[in-house]
């Protein structure tokens, strides 16, 4: 599982071809082969059909027209995804659990007006408010995590509740302004309209990414060496790296090609990345995943099992209100219409759609980056060829469910794959 | 007097709403001592390992730990004390690897961050004392056959050197390979001092290694034996509820105890 997702490509780009062709390069490719048939039979792929979902999306929107492998349009694209993205992460910690969070909409809407009334109407420091919005964010989650983890409610159902209640309460706090317009030059609008001019900050952000790939199973392979453990080869790990840096570099080209790297992007990555270490890396992540796996099991193993649930809604009401100041940034304004349910919809079908199982135990933060790639190319290659938004939905609905019912086959030849 | 038994437990009870399902159980455990637990289907054998465990903790009664009185309410009370349990549906989570499944709620970090190497390592060391098969460690637990994950949830009870240790039906979904090592580690296990409780259908386990026999019938005791005295007929005998039709041996019980 971990060898596919961390193969996930973290930039927009088509998949790359590997660096360099020769004997070493075909072995390797051979070795994944091996590797890939095994886990096809698991039924566990990873992030691979997402990846195939992907380039087949840009190749035929870029075969209608021509514009949609431009940097300009790529680079938007980065931006976009960004905001439900995010919210998109908070979707799949929950989603690990085998639960749903229903509440997201709600509460990035709550924490853009909570931002907006505090900020543009009250006159409290940007950075407060900031804080406050995310801090209402993070309250709004362990809320229903605890009323969850306490009465052993569904989570929809809880987070139903709470969409309701949190979507009130922003209508409330609005009042009667309606549409608040944010300060087109302020911390918040920064978020999404600030890009690194300097073409060496794409670069340079390429080079850390690809540096890290290489260097962290580097460190784990001389580790192992040194006490005779098995362990991956260099040139594994190289090859790997190899792919990811050109993945990486063609993107920083891109983008320095139109404005530079974008802010908000390198935020995303950051967070994604970031949580992707907290999941797969530290004694909270494994609890998660546990639960997923099975809370009976996970308690007689003496975890603290309503702690660690309510802490996931925790984490996915401030993801969500991260991601809604993100899309405020994005139109510089709160209105009503804030946090709408098409937004809650288009994060979860983010996340399934980039592999993160619906039964809990399965999944990565890097399935909220394909995922909304995914949406958004959809979206942004019908805006481009002038196809009509009702059909948006249902190819978005069509691929969406695909990745669900995948998700269900892979599982069912997973546990055949068990038994037998 | 002799030095007091490592687990007792005395009065017992536990109801699951209005159904009785232990009443006044008294149970001893003593270091190097094989206990076998006997019962019928729906005698309480489980639920008894789930009182000890803290899984379903007991509504009255009191459990005592070298002598001294002690509460499990939590399993997390049951692990500090020393007492790992193998369930008879294993208790494992499927998504999780190998290494996972037996470091759970027990892994070993450095800087902060999961030490996957050192509780491979580890994780292989035990497994390898378990079985001449190790299953490939890095696996999700799901896709493995059910007697190495019986393996495995067996390894994971090892890890940290219990002093009581719970076994509900070890051996129900092994081979007979398998059900040989198995046996193999209670006998390894009693000599280093370890007290078992083993839950098993099989009288040929119970005989071979078991130095006790506690009989449970409808939530209640209903006799304790000495195995290697006891005659097979009167542990069936006690076990299917057939003693009144037999000559009544109240000696027994409190010879043996």
């Amino acid at each position: 599982m971990a060898d596919n997702t961390r193969a996930a490509p973290a930039a927009p780009t088509a998949e790359a071809p590997p660096p360099h062709a020769g004997r070493a390069v075909a072995r390797a490719v051979e070795g994944w082969v091996a590797v890939l048939r095994r886990k096809l039979s698991a039924g566990e792929l990873g992030s691979l059909p997402v990846v195939l979902v992907l380039a087949a999306v840009w190749i035929v929107f870029q075969s209608l027209n021509q514009n949609f492998l431009s940097p300009r349009n790529l680079s938007n694209l980065s931006v976009d995804i960004v905001g439900t993205g995010l919210i998109a992460v908070g979707i799949v910690f929950v989603l690990l659990l085998g639960q749903l969070d229903l509440s997201v909409g709600s509460i990035s809407g709550l924490a853009a007006a909570v931002f907006a009334v505090l900020n543009v109407n009250n006159g409290v420091p940007e950075w407060l408010a900031l804080i406050l919005a995310v801090l209402a964010g993070t309250a709004a989650g362990t809320v229903q995590g605890f009323s969850f983890a306490r009465t052993r409610v569904p989570a929809f159902v809880v987070t139903l509740a709470g969409l309701l209640t949190w979507n009130g309460l922003m209508l409330y706090i609005l009042g009667t302004s309606g549409t608040v317009n944010l300060d087109e030059n302020g911390l918040v609008a920064k978020l999404t309209s600030y890009y690194f001019t300097n073409d060496a900050a794409a670069y340079a952000a390429a080079a850390v990414g690809a540096g890290l790939v290489f260097l962290v199973p580097y460190q784990d392979m001389r580790r192992r060496k040194a006490v005779g453990m098995p362990h991956r080869s260099l040139r594994g790990i190289a090859v790997r790296t190899g792919a990811m840096a050109v993945i990486a570099f063609a993107a920083a080209y891109l983008l320095n090609q139109f404005q530079g790297l974008p802010l908000a992007l390198l935020v995303f990555l950051v967070v994604v990345a970031g949580l992707d270490i907290v999941l797969r890396h530290t004694h909270y992540g494994r609890q998660v995943y546990a639960l997923g796996g099975g809370v009976e099991a996970a308690r007689r193993a003496s975890l603290r099992v309503m702690r660690v649930q309510t802490a996931v809604l925790a984490v996915s009401g401030t993801m969500a209100a991260i991601g809604g100041l993100f899309l405020a940034s994005r139109i510089t304004s709160v209105s009503q219409s804030s946090g709408s349910s098409v937004l809650l919809l288009n994060a979860i079908a983010a996340a399934v759609i980039g592999g993160t199982s619906l039964f809990g135990g399965r999944g990565t933060t890097w399935s909220a980056v394909l995922g909304m790639l995914v949406i958004q190319s959809i979206a942004s290659g019908m805006a481009i060829t002038d196809i009509h938004t009702a059909v948006q939905f249902m190819i978005t609905g069509g691929v969406l469910f695909a990745a669900v019912v995948f998700d269900a086959l892979s599982r069912r030849s997973q546990e055949a794959h068990g038994r037998a | 007097m002799p030095a007091p038994p490592l687990l007792a437990l005395h009065g017992v009870c536990k109801r699951f709403g209005v159904v009785e399902v232990l009443t006044d159980i008294e149970l001893e455990i003593h270091a190097g001592q094989v206990v076998a637990l006997l019962g019928d289907n729906g005698a309480g054998k489980s639920t008894l390992v789930k009182v000890i465990s803290g899984v379903a903790p007991a509504d009255k009664g009191v459990i005592k730990w070298e002598g001294g009185t002690v509460h499990i309410r939590r399993p997390h009370d049951a692990r500090d004390l020393g007492i790992a349990t193998v369930y008879q549906d294993l208790a494992l989570c499927g998504n999780l690897d190998v290494v996972g499944n037996v470091f759970l709620g027990r892994e070993i970090r450095r800087f902060g961050f999961l030490d996957e190497m050192e509780m491979e390592r580890r994780t292989r060391r035990l497994l390898e004392r378990l079985t001449k098969n190790v299953p490939d460690l890095r696996a999700p637990v799901v896709s493995l056959s059910s007697g190495q994950r019986q393996t495995v949830a067996i390894a994971r009870s090892l890890l940290g050197g219990p002093r009581v240790l719970l076994l509900d039906e070890p051996t129900a979904a092994l081979g007979f390979e398998q059900t040989t090592e198995v046996l193999d580690l209670v006998d390894h296990l009693r000599d280093s001092g370890v007290g078992v409780l083993l839950i098993s259908h099989s009288m040929g386990d119970v005989k071979a290694l078991a130095d006790r026999a506690a009989v449970l019938r409808l939530g209640r005791n209903n006799g304790f034996f000495d195995v290697n005295t006891a005659s097979q007929e009167q542990i069936i005998s006690s076990i299917t509820g057939a003693t009144e039709n037999v000559p009544r041996r109240p000696a027994t019980r409190d010879a043996v105890w």
